[in-house]
């Protein structure tokens, strides 16, 4: 744990000390690795008895979820314990308006989704977040039961069978005409692996870009795209008087509105943002390969596995969160085969992790120099003691 | 909605919703008394009632084999008192080891309060998946056979094999008052009283106050501080384990993911009448059991907890803190 | 001298909690430009008074007028983007956030751009950056912080943090900068300097209300002092004045030792 935490701290000095061409390639290199990873099929990283693409989707919208829960548990320090709330919002408005009682398409539909969610979240966070601090965290939590509740116990709402039949994002290219046509523009090849040997599986193909049944890959090249947006705008905003705000507030609320930061607003700003994220990554899902959404999709305990995420990828860090994310929806897939162990492994995890890495795998950067100078204070003052002594 | 079901069976819904009501106060103090000591949500509270619970439920197939049977009240009351001391000693270890693996290390290292609440999660999880996988536990140190009456079908609900028929001890009105509900409401408010009573008269509950006040200056004026967390833990635990036994006299059975639910709703009970502050617990615990069922009469019972969380909402945009205030130290110092 | 505009006035404030009475028809005015000091005993309420005007609680009784317009109501934030700044007695900086962000957030209570501003990165939003920019360093500058610009609030040296909460509070654009107990902590040197430094804040055309304990630093550097006592306004005048009243002998000078 020890070697990981030093690689990790080395690691993201290392890149920020790149010229900034540097940085750029590397990002974009990066990028194109995770947008070819599900055809990459690299050995055991791979799911091998569940589809890998599915997996990968599941990863980058628990990912999703995680960046849109930092901003109000790191950024904003409000601790939301009822954030599937947000997600239960985004996918039945979606199944809602492309399904159960209308049927739009799924471009309009996708930002109303957000909408919907947004304005759910300012609804919510009026009168809570004047509630203080851990009182939030109960507060949400019930929050978000009772919308589990309201969308089980509500017919027009599909109660408890739920939504099905929701329909996939659009095609791109001739429709498939089965059962031999698979439509789409071209196809694309997965790779195969005979120990480190690879080779192309053409049994594995991935039509470009039919949201259909064959390969969950398209959609999970959609969702790659919004978190990528996603992590931009998130950037934009934190490295504004926006996100000063925010940290402010998180660190100091009387004293942050003294200096004329109308802390409310920006409590309210961040919750309603997070929503929207949520909202947008609860849409995705329900349109997503399944196409099935019910409330036992939704429950409270996957509310707290985000919190999870964010804080076990490092609060406050988007980076963090994407890799809590990675983590928390990964690691119980590839692990299938002790499928009855997962939750106790981790749940131990859990436990451990705090222990080795209390900032987080990947703690905002600003945490990680500020480590390092308590460090050298340390080493200062047990030097003056050393010399104490030896006087 | 429907009021006149309401106001034709208040009697019994006021009854039974205290009875529940108790319960939840007795699981509410663990989470009042540690917030009050640490400032922190112990989430894995739920965990140390639910072990409770199969305490109850295995001292039971202990003393009386798996054969189903229903009682009353009267001849199983040597039975309960056994399993309530088992329950309360069981309660009160894993919250001990709770203390000990999740958060002393934590505390010791100074590691940030959201952190704790990410241990405290974990811990949650790993009890209730061990309770969850006890068959194959078992089945490692080779016990599997000789423990299959309490291990095997380890997911599926545990039901105690007595059963205990409640009898009618006096009217109100046209309901008939059963005695297992006044034996849980007097038996969880007669736990509370000697616990408020502990607290306030003791040398340890005179230092669990000054701890939760200002730890530092507790710790100058020789309040051995851990000593005081660790008793914390055993006390909270020692009051789920009551509350595990009550919930099996009323309840019957239990399962390994049978805290969670219960647990929020404590922790909403201790939330409700003001964190940190005991008989906060109490009263929060006893409104929102009454209030669940007058919900439940009223809207019908699928929109049960919609109606106790909607009343905590309420309840905290009136008074912030609680109805009765936070502060285990302030409120009686 | 010309008669100077009323930049604060405090009318008859009384300010209650529960049976206690914190503050007692304290009636007082501050001039512009003035640096005005408020002394008294530990515990006479220069803080209480002080988070009146600040807004932090709101008066029992009486006014409290800013530039002629009544405070009452007002909310913190409001407060603060009106003209009043203040510092805290024990210091509370944004800790997780370096020097410059700290003033930084100071500045931003001029500020308007929000998520979509910051999200196109329009001219607005530039032009707010440059400027929060701009203004932080030349007040990190003012308070000889350039070079800890970029180290974290938490960082810093005691009497760093001190001079960043001014800066912090003076980024806020006010016309009213409150300063608590802004020495508490140092030695008499660093005392002296920080009391220049005020004067020199003061230069720049801020009006300064400074609570000290310390009364021979008071004497020095105000131009007229207020004195409290259990919530009481026992004595005002220049500090020549305040030093020979013989009520504030009484009250303040006989009980504390080391300020005589």
């Amino acid at each position: 744990m020890g070697v990981v935490r030093t690689y990790l701290d080395r690691m993201a000095r290392r890149y920020a000390a790149l010229p900034r061409p540097a940085r750029l390639a590397l990002i974009v290199l990066l990028v194109i690795f995770f947008y070819v990873l599900p055809l990459l099929r690299p050995p055991i990283i791979t799911t091998e008895q569940i589809d890998f693409g599915g997996v990968m989707f599941g990863v980058a919208a628990t990912a999703l979820v995680a960046v849109g829960l930092n901003i109000v548990i790191g950024y904003a320090g409000l601790l939301d314990l009822g954030y599937i709330g947000f997600y239960l919002v985004g996918a039945y408005t979606t199944g809602v308006l492309t399904a159960y009682h209308f049927a739009w398409p799924f471009f309009l539909v996708l930002p109303l989704a957000v909408v919907v969610t947004m304005a759910t979240g300012v609804l919510l966070g009026w009168p809570t977040l004047r509630v203080r601090g851990d009182y939030l965290a109960i507060v949400t939590l019930g929050f978000g039961e009772i919308i589990r509740l309201i969308v089980t116990n509500v017919g027009w709402l599909g109660a408890a069978a739920g939504i099905k039949d929701i329909p996939h994002p659009p095609n791109i290219g001739p429709a498939p005409k089965p059962p031999f046509d698979q439509g789409g523009l071209f196809s694309i090849p997965s790779l195969q692996w005979d120990g480190i040997i690879p080779s192309i599986d053409q049994g594995r193909d991935t039509r470009f870009l039919i949201f259909g049944a064959l390969s969950a890959v398209p959609y999970y090249w959609l969702i790659l795209t919004f978190l990528i947006l996603i992590l931009f705008a998130d950037r934009l905003v934190k490295d504004s008087r926006v996100g000063r705000a925010w940290e402010a507030t998180r660190e100091d609320e009387d004293a942050a509105e003294l200096m004329g930061v109308p802390t409310f607003r920006f409590k309210l700003l961040a919750f309603a943002l997070g929503a929207a994220i949520g909202g947008l990554s609860g849409s995705l899902y329900a349109s997503s390969q399944g196409g099935y959404i019910n409330p036992q999709s939704f429950p409270l305990l996957l509310s707290i596995l985000f919190v999870a995420a964010v804080i076990v990828g490092g609060a406050g860090s988007r980076w963090g969160a994407i890799v809590g994310g990675t983590l928390v929806a990964y690691l119980p897939e590839r692990f299938r085969e002790f499928a009855d162990f997962r939750l106790l492994v981790f749940g131990l995890a859990l436990m451990i992790l705090p222990v080795y890495r209390p900032q987080g795998l990947l703690p905002p950067r600003r945490t990680i120099r500020a480590r390092v100078a308590a460090k050298e204070i340390d080493q200062l003052e047990g030097r003056d003691d050393a010399q104490t002594e030896v006087l | 909605m429907d009021f006149s079901f309401l106001f034709t069976n208040i009697v019994e819904l006021t009854i039974t919703g205290l009875a529940i009501g108790a319960v939840y106060s007795l699981v509410a103090l663990g989470y009042t008394m540690v917030y009050g000591v640490l400032q922190l949500i112990n989430f894995a509270h739920s965990e140390v009632f639910m072990y409770g619970t199969f305490a109850v439920a295995w001292v039971f197939v202990f003393l009386h084999g798996t054969v189903p049977v229903t009682q009353s009240l009267g001849s199983t009351i040597g039975l309960l008192v056994v399993a309530l001391l088992a329950a309360m000693a069981l309660s009160a270890a894993i919250a001990l080891v709770i203390e000990r693996v999740a958060y002393r290390p934590l505390l010791k290292r100074g590691a940030p309060r959201l952190m704790a609440l990410i241990s405290a999660i974990g811990a949650s999880f790993a009890l209730s998946e061990l309770m969850g996988l006890r068959d194959r536990v078992v089945g490692w140190v080779g016990l599997r056979d000789n423990l299959d009456n309490y291990v095997s079908k380890a997911r599926d609900t545990y039901s105690n094999p007595v059963t205990i028929q409640p009898d009618t001890v006096f009217h109100v009105g046209s309901y008939g008052v059963k005695n297992v509900d006044i034996m849980v409401i007097v038996a969880a408010l007669l736990m509370m009283i000697a616990l408020d009573q502990f607290v306030r008269r003791t040398r340890f509950g005179r230092g669990m106050r000054a701890v939760a006040q200002d730890p530092d200056s507790a710790a100058l004026m020789g309040v051995n501080a851990s000593r005081i967390v660790r008793g914390t833990f055993v006390l909270g635990g020692m009051m789920a384990g009551a509350a595990a036994t009550l919930y099996m006299v009323k309840i019957g059975s239990t399962r390994q993911d049978s805290g969670f639910i219960l647990g929020v709703k404590a922790f909403t009970a201790a939330v409700l009448g003001g964190i940190g502050n005991l008989r906060g617990a109490l009263v929060g615990g006893l409104i929102l059991g009454v209030a669940e069922n007058y919900g439940a009469g009223i809207f019908g019972t699928q929109w049960k907890d919609v109606v106790s969380f909607v009343l905590l909402i309420l309840i905290l945009l009136v008074r912030p803190s609680g109805l009765l205030g936070e502060s285990l130290g302030k409120a009686r110092a | 001298m010309a008669e100077r505009a009323r930049v604060l006035e405090v009318d008859d404030v009384t300010l209650r909690f529960g049976g206690l009475t914190a503050l007692d028809s304290v009636s007082l005015h501050i001039d512009e430009g003035e640096i005005l000091g408020m002394i008294g005993p530990n515990g006479a309420g220069k803080t209480t008074a002080f988070n009146v005007i600040t807004g932090v609680y709101q008066p029992t009784s009486g006014a409290v007028r800013f530039e002629g317009q009544p405070l009452a109501g007002l909310k913190k934030h409001a407060i603060t983007r009106r003209g009043i700044a203040r510092t805290f007695q024990n210091i509370r900086l944004f800790n997780s956030m370096t020097a410059l962000e700290n003033v930084l957030v100071g500045a931003d209570a001029h500020h308007s751009s929000g998520v979509l501003s910051a999200l196109f990165r329009t001219s607005k939003h530039r032009r707010e950056e440059d400027d929060g920019h701009e203004r932080g360093m030349e007040l990190l500058e003012f308070m000889g912080l350039t070079s800890r610009a970029d180290e974290l609030a938490a960082n810093l040296s005691y009497g760093d943090q001190r001079r960043l909460e001014i800066a912090r509070a003076m980024a806020t654009g006010p016309k009213l900068l409150c300063l608590d107990e802004p020495a508490a902590g140092f030695n008499p040197q660093e005392k002296v300097q920080l009391m220049e430094l005020i004067k020199r804040v003061r230069d720049r055309g801020y009006t300064v209300l400074l609570i000290e304990h310390d009364m021979r630093l008071v004497m020095g550097v105000t131009d007229r002092i207020v004195v409290l006592e259990f919530g009481k306004k026992i004595a005002e005048g220049t500090p020549a004045e305040i030093r020979d009243d013989p009520a504030v002998i009484a009250a303040y000078l006989g009980v504390d030792e080391d300020a005589s």
